[in-house]
């Protein structure tokens, strides 16, 4: 057994503990260096549709994510309504998924406190933003804010009628809106894709984990304007608006801990082709 | 001020707990674990169940009824059918709002052939395939890699010859695919692990503030 | 009711009149009241399942009592009159400090089950395995800074992004299109029925 066999054999808790501890120090010590962002065409689609945006017009962001994905969604989250913000472009936020609620209230109420201090205006609810609420099961959700807000929404999540919100003055459906972003964490991007896109045409772009990012590159320029994929697209939109901030503070532990997953990866494939070249030489 | 402050940190500081006591799996399965997977379960059932009744159930049936919406009573019959599922003498009226569920799923049958298929045919016949510049030559392995990649999965012929050639070249073409997920699959895990460590160094800060 | 339903839900699609609009937007709107009570039949599921252990004395079964307590804290303050529902300390606070970093930690572990999984099975046994793992190294490397290699990294990574993997999803999606629109077309035909349970 040669020593590369003898590591791979090391019970995987001492892989656990490497892998945290290396990654950790990484994040504690983020400050010693600095990792470039690169942007890139699909990100910067979505820049340049919220800066081109002129004051007053409203998108839709639909929050579909729930605290599992909320390492990679929040940050992209912030950054989208942060720019919205800073625009003047209105925000209406829906969630489809079931722990979604939580995940708006959260990013919302930090985002506009943030905004309200960075931009010199206040934020305000009914006016700059709202929130619709959840339902369940998504294409038909999707479907129906197609057809008219009010039949699927009569109130927003805080029980005001749809009429008495001032964001939602005439606002019936997709087409009185610029477009829609929609940031997933599951199955929902397809819903989107399908039952929004495919069926009313409006302006769809996506913001995904990291998981599901390469699924979608199909979609771009037919079906997408744009799409921010994982953690790095985070950054990049993070680094587009010039608030870097938990996407780009983590870049350099991510880049650390590639590295050691790729070193794991190498050392595993060396010990394979020693023992391989090993075995042809015997025989 | 420090009241909020303490109630604050005690939130948190069962959050930095809850967190550890997960993080502990990793060493072995034991009752901190289990602990904070059976509270995760119960408390998300419990948030969902108050969610979907009072921002889903309730605006859309409830309200409207008292309204004097009574036709939304229909929906709300199919539904409570629903739950005779349990019971083995009626479990064939829940049959009744799937089918109907169901049915209406229909709509997906047009929009999957138009989206799936269509869209996505045309959009690589619409790409310039040629020799005059890179990007014309990379439309080129585009449009080869498409149908070759669904020759791949086309098992009704057996992949021998030019067809088996094809079909090669298509699962290499997969393969670079499946290699780019498992690429961005990896920094989406290590991110979530690194955003830990961030509420971790969070919860420290805070502490260390609040006794010094 | 799955054909006539069904179909005309297909035919809407292609002739989408306004006076079929107001039929549209109400089987939509029953369809997801209808599954707000499949839902809600989930969360009784739990119920029952945690409550027959404990009355059992299953093994384990002190954990269900944890997993009810749970359920039944969020129910009470979630539900209690003039408690502000949605808005209610208890319910907020279960959500932020209990229910995110434990389902976030949860899903944080899969990095290091990535790792072990990569350090001892990821082996470029074969062509197909070594083009994956050259797929899956360059992705993951192209944004550690490496002076001069960076760019062709970066551009090779960007490549690999927007012409195999395009093509590989591409065909993949046609694949799966073709055979949702056959599977929804056996249900819709009655061909295909077990969606209904058993007999």
């Amino acid at each position: 057994m040669n020593i590369f066999d003898r590591m791979v054999a090391l019970d995987r808790r001492w892989v656990f503990l490497f892998l945290f501890v290396v990654v950790a120090l990484a994040y504690f010590f983020r400050s010693q260096f600095s990792v470039g962002v690169v942007t890139t065409g699909e990100v910067e689609s979505i820049y340049n549709f919220i800066e081109n945006a002129q004051p007053g017009e409203k998108i839709l962001v639909s929050f579909d994510y729930d605290p599992s994905s909320l390492a990679e969604l929040h940050p992209m989250s912030r950054a989208i309504m942060l720019h919205c913000f800073r625009k003047g472009v209105k925000v209406v936020t829906v969630t489809l998924s079931q722990y979604g609620a939580g995940m708006v209230e959260e990013i919302t109420r930090e985002v506009s406190a943030e905004a309200s201090e960075l931009y010199g205006r206040e934020i305000v609810y009914g006016e700059d933003y709202c929130f619709i609420g959840y339902r369940p099961y998504p294409a038909f959700v999707i479907l129906g804010m197609g057809e008219n807000f009010r039949v699927f929404f009569p109130r927003d999540y805080y029980d005001t009628p749809l009429d008495e919100i001032p964001i939602m003055h005439r606002v019936r459906n997709y087409d009185d809106l610029k477009g829609v972003i929609a940031i997933t964490s599951g199955t929902t991007s397809d819903m989107w894709i399908i039952y929004g896109n495919a069926r009313y045409n409006m302006p769809l772009s996506l913001g995904v984990t990291g998981v599901m990012a390469t699924d979608y590159y199909p979609y771009l320029g037919n079906a997408l304007f744009g799409l921010i994929g994982g953690w790095k697209g985070a950054a990049e939109y993070e680094k587009l608006v010039k608030q870097e901030a938990d996407a780009n503070e983590g870049m350099p532990a991510q880049v650390v801990a590639h590295l050691t997953i790729v070193l794991f990866i190498v050392i595993g494939n060396l010990g394979y082709l020693m023992t391989e070249r090993k075995k042809k030489i015997t025989v | 001020m420090e009241d909020s402050m303490t109630v604050e940190l005690l939130w948190t500081t069962l959050a930095a707990l809850l967190t550890v006591a997960t993080f502990s799996f990793l060493y072995k399965d034991n009752p901190f674990y289990k602990f904070a997977e059976h509270l995760v379960v119960g408390v998300g059932a419990g948030y969902f169940a108050v969610l979907l009744v009072m921002n889903s159930l309730k605006p859309t049936l409830i309200d409207r009824v008292i309204i004097g919406q009574w036709w939304y009573l229909i929906p709300g019959i199919l539904g409570a059918m629903m739950w005779f599922r349990f019971s083995k003498k009626l479990a064939w009226l829940s049959r009744f709002p799937i089918a109907f569920y169901i049915g209406t799923s229909g709509v997906a049958i047009p929009l999957y052939m138009y989206n799936s298929v269509n869209r996505q045919l045309s959009a690589t016949l619409d790409l310039t395939p040629g020799f005059g510049s890179l990007t014309e030559f990379w439309n080129i392995i585009i449009v080869i890699g498409v149908l070759t990649g669904l020759m791949y999965f086309f098992f009704s012929k057996e992949h021998k010859g030019a067809f088996g050639g094809a079909a090669k070249f298509g699962i290499w073409i997969l393969m670079l695919g499946f290699g780019s997920s498992f690429g961005y699959t990896v920094m989406a895990r290590v991110s979530l692990f690194v955003q830990r460590i961030a509420f971790l160094e969070e919860w420290y800060f805070m502490v260390k503030n609040y006794f010094v | 009711m799955v054909f006539t339903v069904s179909l005309f839900m297909v035919i809407q699609y292609f002739v989408p009149l306004d006076s079929w609009a107001w039929m549209y937007q109400y089987l939509i709107d029953w369809t997801i009241i209808i599954g707000v009570f499949a839902l809600l039949l989930g969360i009784w599921s739990l119920l029952r399942v945690n409550w027959g252990k404990i009355s059992r004395r299953s093994e384990n079964w002190g954990y269900a009592v944890i997993t009810l307590v749970g359920l039944f804290v969020m129910l009470i303050f979630g539900f209690f009159p003039g408690g502000g529902n949605l808005n209610n300390y208890v319910y907020e606070h279960f959500f932020f400090y209990i229910l995110v970093p434990i389902q976030a930690t949860m899903f944080s572990l899969l990095a290091f089950f990535i790792a072990s999984a990569a350090f001892r099975a990821f082996r470029a046994r074969s062509v197909l395995a070594t083009l994956l793992l050259i797929a899956g190294l360059v992705i993951m490397i192209r944004f550690v800074p490496m002076g001069p290699l960076s760019e062709p990294i970066s551009d090779l990574a960007s490549w690999i992004l927007k012409v195999p993997n395009l093509a590989a999803k591409r065909a993949i999606i046609i694949g799966i299109g073709l055979g949702a629109v056959a599977t929804a077309l056996k249900i819709m035909l009655g061909i295909e029925r077990a969606y209904l349970g058993r007999d």
